[in-house]
């Protein structure tokens, strides 16, 4: 067991960010331990995408080729990345906590005895990983204890992306996996938009956001009014758009829209990661919870520790009596 | 269509907890407990699928005691029956661990179809649905938000990101991990409950099904997060923290 992987995840021929990310993890584990950083890359064609990768800072880009990998299922890439782990034998094999991930390396590492660290947001001395437990309100540190590979999945946004100098291009190999046609169990569509998105929160410069302590949809009124005289687009965490009262291009999280507005004013939202990671390069965080170990106000500027129900209301008349 | 859905008892969400004595855990004793919120949807839409073309819904779990209280609950909103492993130390078993138990227990039923919820709401873990599939040799897809049965098996959608979905055929027997929202959930009626007491419940154990417990992956300690930001807290009564509030965005904030 020797080395780390890194597996780089591709969306239509594009090398998302937090592939980067998960190379700067892997390089941060690499820094305990004196292994080598290799990169992975999954695909029918990833010649353009290997040269890209190893012009950033890796021991060697191994393209995992087969023209059944052209299209992701989960039974390709876990049989392709099971051969390449028992060929490799790395110590560790760091991931990017995407949806398509969370699909295939839970099984992947079940596959091989092991089981997935999945949504790291830190890597201490041991190593230590820290987990976001209870929706982002407690941390949990976990250590790998079993004897074969560690697989580790981080969170998106956890680990930065250093600018590094130019390096010397590294070693492309390519790696050839036995993949029989039978063995895909399922069959995938092509990818389409949700309802057609009318509301372009990206471009929002003020934008007020309700969340689970609305308690019902006949209270939402109160925060409309408040978008209202602020002149703000209304948003909403997962939760009020599955109650289905408000329409769900209007939900903000990864699942919803990432938005970077100059205000994002969270009311009744308790800020677990899955909508903290939508929102959180706003300028002006302001949240307004009732729970002051809420998890929004870590990311808070201004945070209001009170009942929505009488702090709204006032606000929305102090906002109008300001604009008079 | 027989259907085992796999639910969890989780803290509930609003719940304020403490870190225990030992810094391993948050202590249980204070806390109210509650059925897992995408577990929730996983057995609407299996409440669903048996509506529209019969068959038989079975909840299975997992857990200590206190656990009969949510299995109740499933079994009043329409589930048939259910199948319990006893188990005091859930905690000490990795999520490979908790899936072995689990499909130790699938493996007596021959289900056409197995759901469970994307995601736990306390250890955030996301996995056990995958490995399930993987432990028993069935096809699966996650981040499922709808399900449509056919002539050879299923047509699902899931839920991709950034408000992209994508359509996936697969075929039966299959295990399909379930996202909040694609359903509304029902609540479970007075003739509901009441027949939920004559319901079976099969009372396993995790020594009878000999599943190995020993951990790959170790939970070592918990600690309360540190913050990102130092937040600037508004106090006074709502009409001042409003004022407050209003000053900041006029003068800092400059956005009116």
């Amino acid at each position: 067991m020797s080395g780390i992987l890194v597996v780089i995840e591709q969306r239509e021929g594009r090398i998302s960010r937090i592939s980067w990310e998960a190379v700067a993890a892997a390089q941060r584990l690499a820094s305990q331990m004196s292994e080598p950083v290799n990169a992975v890359i999954l695909g029918a064609d990833t010649e353009a995408l290997a040269a890209e990768i190893a012009s950033r800072p890796a021991a060697r880009v191994i393209r995992v080729e087969h023209p059944l990998l052209g299209q992701y299922t989960a039974d390709g890439f876990t049989v392709a990345l099971q051969q390449l782990v028992q060929s490799e034998m790395p110590a560790y094999m760091v991931l990017p906590h995407t949806y398509q991930v969370r699909d295939y390396a839970p099984a992947l590492a079940a596959r091989l005895g092991e089981v997935l660290i999945s949504d790291v947001v830190a890597i201490g001395d041991g190593p230590v990983f820290t987990r976001q437990l209870m929706q982002g309100r407690l941390n949990g540190s976990y250590r790998h204890t079993g004897s074969g590979t560690c697989f580790v999945s981080v969170q998106a946004g956890a680990f930065r992306v250093e600018a590094s100098d130019a390096v010397a291009p590294a070693a492309v190999t390519t790696f050839t996996p036995t993949i029989e046609a039978a063995r895909i169990r399922t069959k995938p569509g092509q990818p389409f938009r949700g309802s057609s998105q009318t509301v372009d929160l990206g471009s929002a410069q003020l934008i007020v956001s309700v969340g689970r302590g609305i308690k019902e949809a006949d209270n939402l009124p109160l925060v409309q009014e408040l978008a209202t005289a602020l002149g703000a687009e209304l948003a909403a965490s997962r939760p009020i758009c599955d109650n289905g009262w408000l329409p769900m291009e209007r939900q903000v999280g990864s699942s919803g829209q990432t938005v970077a507005p100059k205000l994002y004013l969270a009311v009744g939202i308790s800020g677990a990661i899955q909508h903290l990671v939508g929102m959180k390069g706003s300028q002006c965080i302001v949240a307004i919870n009732k729970d002051p170990d809420a998890p929004i106000f870590e990311v808070a500027d201004y945070g209001i520790v009170g009942d929505l129900f009488e702090v709204v209301p006032a606000l929305t008349e102090a906002i109008k009596a300001a604009k008079q | 269509m027989k259907i085992i859905v796999a639910i969890k008892q989780v803290p509930d969400r609003d719940a304020q907890f403490r870190i225990d004595g030992a810094g391993k855990w948050i202590e249980e004793a204070d806390l109210q407990f509650a059925l897992n919120e995408s577990d929730a949807y996983a057995l609407e839409e299996a409440l669903q699928l048996k509506e529209k073309h019969g068959g038989e819904v079975v909840v299975l779990s997992t857990g200590p005691e206190r656990i009969g209280q949510t299995i109740r609950e499933a079994l009043a909103k329409g589930a048939d029956r259910a199948i319990n492993i006893a188990c005091d130390d859930l905690g000490a078993r990795d999520a490979l661990g908790v899936a072995r138990l689990l499909a130790a227990a699938v493996k007596q039923e021959s289900p056409d179809l197995l759901l469970t919820g994307l995601q736990s709401e306390d250890l955030g873990l996301g996995q056990t649905g995958v490995i399930l599939a993987e432990l028993l040799g069935l096809p699966h897809a996650s981040l499922i938000l709808h399900v449509e049965k056919t002539e050879t098996g299923l047509t699902v959608r899931r839920e991709l990101e950034e408000g992209w979905f994508q359509s996936i055929e697969l075929p039966t027997p299959a295990v399909l991990t379930i996202q909040s929202g694609g359903n509304k959930l029902r609540y479970a009626t007075l003739m509901g409950i009441k027949r939920a007491k004559t319901k079976e419940v099969r009372q396993l154990t995790a020594a009878e099904l000999g599943v190995d417990a020993t951990p790959v992956v170790v939970l070592e300690g918990v600690a309360l997060p540190q913050k990102q930001k130092s937040t600037q807290i508004l106090a006074g009564s709502p009409k001042e923290q409003a004022a407050a509030l209003v000053e900041k965005l006029k003068f800092e904030v400059r956005v009116l």
